[in-house]
C-alpha cells in the first residue's frame, strides 16, 4: 500500500507530472514540522495576526432555551479572514516560503479559503491566484471583490458544475503546468498525500485549544465534538486532540441540501461509496459507472461530492459519526443563532449548529457539547435573504 | 509479448486518440474503423469521465459532449466487441482511475480482456499506485500503461523498468492539447528508458499536432500520440467527421512512418 493511507483511504492517485512535487512538499514537511524555529514563526502568525486562540465561549441562552446539554460555541468566525481557513493557509504558506515557492494558488468554493490564501500571499509577498466555481463567484460576489482587493487574480471555472468540486480540478490542471514555483495551497483535508495530513496538522490547533480551554473552564472534556463537514478540515481540526479520548462523541454534520432521499445533496457519506478521486480513495458521491456526481448545498463551502480519507477512515472505524442536515434546517439554525446569541455563523457552520439543536434537549444538563463555528455569516447574508424570498443583492 | 508491442513493429508508430461516443457510438466506430484503415498502430479509446483532471478544454469538451450523448461504459463495451469482429489493430482505453474502480475494478478489467482490449492507461495512477489496478491486467493479459512526465527526473528508471505494453512519454507540462511547441528534451528522457528498460517502447505525446511534430517526436522515440488535433475535427465535422480524420491519420501516419 502506498503512503498516506488512513485504513483503505488516501494515497496519491495524481497525474506522473505532479509526482515530484508531492514528494517534494512532504519532504519540507517532515523537515520542518517539528523544527522549533517554524514552530515559533507559525506561533506567533496565529497569534498576532491571526488572533489566536480564539475563543471557547459558553452560549447560555442557546443553552437554556433548548433545556439540555451545555453548548459551547468554538469561535473560528472570530480569526482574521473570518474563518479556520486562515489556520491551514498561515501554514502552508510559510511552508511555501521556506521551499522558495514564489507562488500559490488555491481553489475556493464559499470564498473562505481563497480570501484566506490572498491574505497569506499578501503578508508574505507571494503572487496568488484562486480557481472559483463561476457558480460560487456569483453566490459570493463579495468573497471575489475581497480576494481581487488583497492582491490575487480569480479564474472564474466554468467546465463541469462550475462549483466547488470543478475549482479543485482546475487548480490541479494549472499545478501541472507550473508546479516548480509555484505551491497548491489545498484547502481542505483532501486531495493526495500530505495534504491531507498537513492541512489535520495546521488545523489540530483547534482541538488543542477547546481541549485547555475546557478543562480550564469545567475541569473535564466535553460529551459531543460538533462540526460541518464538506472537505472536512474544519472537523478534523476541530476532532483530532479528541480522537484518542473514547468518552468524546466526535460529529461531523454533511450537507443534505434538499434531502439524502433527492439528488439535490452534498452528503458524501450517506449517500455516497468508496472511489478514488481528486489524488484520494475516499467516500463519494457517484454513479454506478463511477462518474462523479453533481452535488447541490445551499452553502458553497459544503458543496463537494467526496470526503476527506481520515473522515472516510472514523466512519468506517466507527469512532466518528457523520449525520446529513439539510439546508432547511441549516437556514434555521442560521437564523436561530443570530436572534439568541447575537453571533451570525457562516452557513456551512450552520449545519453544525442545527444538529446541535437536535442533540441538545436529548442530553443531561451535566453534559457539554462544544459546536465549531467555522466561519463568520457576513458573506450568507444576502444568499439567506433571498433563500426566504427576499431580493437582496450584495 | 503483448498484442501491443507489433504495434511498434511497422515503422514508427503513430497513435491516435479519439472519445468514445462524441458525438455518438456509431460514429465512433466509423471513426475506429476508418483509423485503422489509414494506417494507426495503436489506438486509444478514452471512456468519457465527469472531471477528466488531465485533460485541457478540447478533450474536456469532448467528455461532456460524450456523456451528455448518454454514453455509458457497458455501451462502449459493447460497441467494442462488435468492432473486434474486423478491426484487429491493438487497443488501448485511457480513462480515469474512478471510471475503472467505481464500475469495479475487476469486472471492468475482465470485460476489457474479454471485448478484445490489450491495455490500460489511468492517467491519475503514478507508478506508486499502480498496485491497485496492474495486478488485474496482469491476471486478465492486459498491459497496464505507464506514464513519465517532463518533472520525472529520477523516476524515470524505476517506472520504464516496470513498464509493460509501452512507456507514455508525456512530452510537455500540463494538460492535454495542441502547442505552438515542446521544449522538453525528449532525447534525454527517452535516453534514461533505454538504459534502464531497452525493450519498452516509448511513444511521445501531449501538444502534438502537425506532421512535423509528430515527426520530429517519433525520431526521438517509437512513436507519436494525438489527440486534441483529431478530437478538434471531431469537434468541429461531429457525425461526418470520418474522412477529414481518416485523411488526417494516413497523413500522420506516412510523417512518423520512418522518422529518425
Amino acid at each position: 500500500m502506498s503512503k498516506g493511507r488512513f485504513g483503505i483511504h488516501g494515497g496519491q492517485y495524481i497525474p506522473e507530472t505532479l509526482m515530484n512535487a508531492v514528494i517534494e512538499l512532504e519532504d519540507a514537511y517532515n523537515r520542518y514540522r517539528d523544527d522549533p524555529e517554524f514552530q515559533r514563526e507559525l506561533t506567533g502568525l496565529f497569534n498576532e495576526y491571526a488572533g489566536r486562540p480564539s475563543r471557547l465561549y459558553f452560549a447560555r441562552r442557546m443553552t437554556d432555551d433548548l433545556g439540555g446539554a451545555k453548548i459551547y460555541l468554538k469561535r473560528e468566525d472570530l480569526n482574521h479572514t473570518g474563518s479556520h481557513k486562515i489556520n491551514n493557509v498561515l501554514g502552508q504558506a510559510l511552508l511555501a516560503k521556506k521551499m522558495g515557492k514564489t507562488r500559490l494558488i488555491a481553489e475556493t468554493g464559499a470564498g473562505q479559503h481563497g480570501v484566506a490564501t490572498a491574505t497569506a500571499a499578501a503578508l508574505m509577498g507571494m503572487e496568488c491566484v484562486v480557481f472559483m466555481g463561476g457558480e460560487d463567484t456569483k453566490r459570493q460576489a463579495l468573497n471575489v471583490y475581497r480576494m481581487r482587493l488583497l492582491g490575487a487574480k480569480v479564474v472564474p471555472v466554468s467546465s463541469g458544475t462550475a462549483t466547488l468540486k470543478d475549482a479543485v480540478s482546475e487548480a490541479m490542471r494549472e499545478w501541472t503546468s507550473r508546479v516548480s514555483d509555484t505551491h497548491y495551497c489545498l484547502g481542505s483535508v483532501m486531495g493526495p498525500h500530505p495534504f491531507p495530513t498537513i492541512v489535520r496538522d495546521f488545523q489540530a490547533v483547534i482541538s488543542r485549544e477547546i481541549k485547555s480551554q475546557l478543562m480550564e473552564k469545567e475541569g473535564k472534556l466535553p460529551d459531543a465534538v460538533l462540526a460541518c463537514v464538506g472537505g472536512g478540515s474544519n472537523a478534523m481540526g476541530a476532532f483530532y486532540h479528541f480522537i484518542d479520548e473514547p468518552s468524546v462523541r466526535l460529529i461531523g454534520c454533511e450537507a443534505a441540501g434538499r434531502g439524502v432521499d433527492t439528488f439535490e445533496t452534498a452528503a458524501t457519506i450517506s449517500t455516497g461509496r468508496v472511489g478514488i478521486f481528486h489524488g484520494m480513495k475516499s467516500y463519494f458521491c457517484q454513479d454506478e459507472f463511477g462518474q462523479i456526481a453533481p452535488v447541490y448545498s445551499i452553502s458553497a463551502g459544503l458543496d463537494y461530492p467526496g470526503i476527506g480519507p481520515e473522515h472516510a477512515w472514523l466512519h468506517d472505524t466507527g469512532r466518528a459519526e457523520y449525520v446529513p442536515v439539510t439546508d432547511s434546517e441549516a437556514v434555521s439554525a442560521f437564523e436561530y443563532l443570530s436572534r439568541i446569541e447575537g453571533i451570525i455563523p457562516a452557513i456551512e457552520s450552520a449545519h453544525a449548529l442545527a444538529y446541535a439543536v437536535k442533540l441538545a434537549p436529548t442530553m443531561r444538563k451535566d453534559q457539554m457539547i462544544v459546536v465549531n463555528i467555522s466561519g463568520r455569516g457576513d458573506k450568507d447574508v444576502a444568499a439567506i435573504a433571498r433563500y426566504r424570498g427576499e431580493d437582496l443583492y450584495e | 509479448m503483448s498484442n501491443i508491442q507489433p504495434a511498434f513493429q511497422n515503422g514508427k508508430a503513430f497513435i491516435p486518440f479519439i472519445t468514445c461516443g462524441d458525438p455518438d457510438l456509431d460514429t465512433t466506430a466509423a471513426l475506429i474503423r476508418a483509423m485503422a484503415g489509414a494506417g494507426a498502430d495503436l489506438i486509444e479509446l478514452g471512456i468519457p469521465f465527469s472531471d477528466p483532471t488531465a485533460e485541457g478544454p478540447v478533450i474536456q469538451a469532448a467528455n461532456v459532449r460524450a456523456l451528455s450523448g448518454g454514453v455509458t461504459t457497458d455501451r462502449i463495451f459493447a460497441m467494442v466487441r462488435e468492432l473486434r469482429r474486423d478491426v484487429k489493430t491493438p487497443m488501448v482505453f485511457m480513462t480515469y482511475a474512478n471510471a475503472v474502480f467505481g464500475y469495479g475494478a475487476e469486472k471492468f478489467i475482465a470485460a476489457c480482456a474479454e471485448i478484445g482490449m490489450d491495455g490500460l492507461i489511468l492517467p491519475d495512477v503514478p507508478f506508486e499506485e499502480k498496485e491497485e489496478f496492474a495486478p488485474l491486467c496482469r491476471q486478465y493479459g492486459l498491459d497496464f500503461i505507464s506514464l513519465i512526465a517532463p518533472t520525472s527526473a529520477g523516476r524515470i528508471a524505476q517506472i520504464a523498468k516496470a513498464a509493460e505494453g509501452f512507456l507514455y512519454c508525456v512530452s510537455s507540462l500540463g494538460v492535454t492539447g495542441v502547442r505552438s511547441e515542446i521544449t522538453t528534451d525528449i532525447g534525454g528522457m527517452v535516453g534514461l528508458v533505454r538504459e534502464a528498460n531497452p525493450n519498452i517502447p516509448c511513444a511521445v505525446g501531449f501538444g502534438i499536432s502537425t506532421p512535423e511534430q509528430a515527426a520530429r517526436m517519433a525520431g526521438l522515440s517509437d512513436g507519436a500520440i494525438v489527440g486534441s488535433a483529431i478530437i478538434k475535427l471531431t469537434a468541429q465535422y461531429g457525425k461526418n467527421a470520418v474522412p477529414y480524420v481518416r485523411d488526417y491519420v494516413a497523413v500522420m501516419k506516412e510523417a512518423v512512418r520512418s522518422a529518425a
